[in-house]
């Protein structure tokens, strides 16, 4: 979902660079009220970001025959809301743009519109559709991971189909090609992306019960709806490695 | 093992599968990514376009390339494996320190 560094014309990259900006700025603050607010936070905001470091570096091959990365965004934006991982994943672009030639300085602000803003706003609407329907909390991780990665490679192929519509077909005929090119490679990973999700929250729900109650994430237990991750035998076996 | 072992090791074995299952059975291929994918189609279908602005740095060679990456993926993955453990510990903890104080209560 990286487009390289000058291949938006420089109407598109001010154009998505201004579009960009107030939710980044406004993440910024999300972060540091979020920060100063629930101090106890700052370790799941953490893991949050470095998800997203992790996963946004693993390039994985596909059924397509070309290999492309997740974007690890649906985390934070679960946790802690969309607003979050704007300013989040503008770091790992940034990081990517200055120090791998991944992405780029002119091109961070439509990299950024799909991937930290576009991405987290669609996995967390999906979470929140798919948990209200089903009523459980990994299904709407699976959906809210998945389609995170999806949205933000869709939204890439509309960008790159605005810059450079079809000579011939126009901005459609531009769209299909750059989705035949991101989108379809993007389905598998964003498949395991979902069950990543699923793994990482499943350890939360053991670990890090009291953050999620405060966030929202979880109800209190007595009126628990999980399938049941603290149930008494494995629980206490997890623990003899740990405690010394 | 317990049911919540097994759905564990599904899971990762999906993870795993979705990508070896790809480079086992697909055709002969060399990967490209799809960020250098669109680059060239970009090239193909725009002939005439320059790009305008090039790389403030360039990692020197395609192996200090992943090098980096490599780093960015340890950076991620240590911070991550740190919450993860100190999240754990804590909890064992208070374990503990809930089952010490049901030694003295009664």
């Amino acid at each position: 979902m990286h487009i390289a560094e000058g291949f938006l014309p420089p109407a598109h990259a001010i154009g998505w660079t201004i579009a960009a900006a107030p939710f980044v700025v406004h993440g910024a603050r999300a972060v540091v009220k979020e920060v100063r607010e629930n101090p106890e936070s700052t370790l799941l905001l953490g893991a949050a970001g470095a998800f997203t470091f992790v996963l946004s570096a693993i390039k994985l091959p596909s059924v397509t025959g070309s290999s492309s990365h997740p974007t690890g965004t649906g985390v934070g934006a679960i946790l802690f809301r969309p607003p979050v991982m704007a300013l989040l994943g503008t770091v790992v672009l940034l990081f990517q743009a200055l120090l791998l030639a991944h992405g780029g300085i002119t091109t961070l602000g439509a990299n950024a519109f799909s991937m930290a803003i576009v991405g987290p706003w669609a996995g967390y609407g999906a979470y929140r559709l798919a948990r209200r329907t089903s009523g459980n909390l990994l299904v709407g991780v699976f959906a809210g991971m998945a389609l995170a990665d999806l949205a933000t490679y869709v939204t890439t192929s509309l960008q790159l189909a605005l810059a450079f519509p079809d000579a011939s077909s126009g901005f459609l005929g531009a769209a299909v090609k750059f989705l035949g090119v991101f989108a379809v490679t993007q389905v598998p990973l964003a498949i395991a992306e979902g069950l990543l999700g699923v793994l990482l929250f499943r350890v939360l729900t053991v670990n890090a019960r009291p953050e999620l109650e405060r966030l929202g994430v979880l109800k209190p237990l007595p009126v628990d709806d999980e399938p049941a991750p603290t149930a008494p035998h494995p629980a206490p076996r997890e623990d003899d490695g740990v405690i010394p | 093992m317990t049911r919540r072992r097994w759905v564990t090791l599904v899971l990762v074995l999906g993870v795993v599968a979705l990508f070896a299952l790809p480079l086992l059975l697909g055709a002969p291929s060399n990967y490209a990514g799809t960020d250098t994918l669109a680059t060239e189609a970009i090239e193909a279908s725009n002939p005439n376009y320059v790009p305008w602005f090039d790389h403030v740095f360039s990692p020197g060679s395609t192996e200090i390339e992943s090098g980096l990456f490599a780093l960015q993926a340890a950076i991620g993955g240590g911070v991550l494996g740190y919450v993860l453990g100190r999240l754990r510990g804590r909890r064992g903890q208070r374990k503990q320190a809930a089952a010490q104080q049901d030694d003295v209560s009664p």
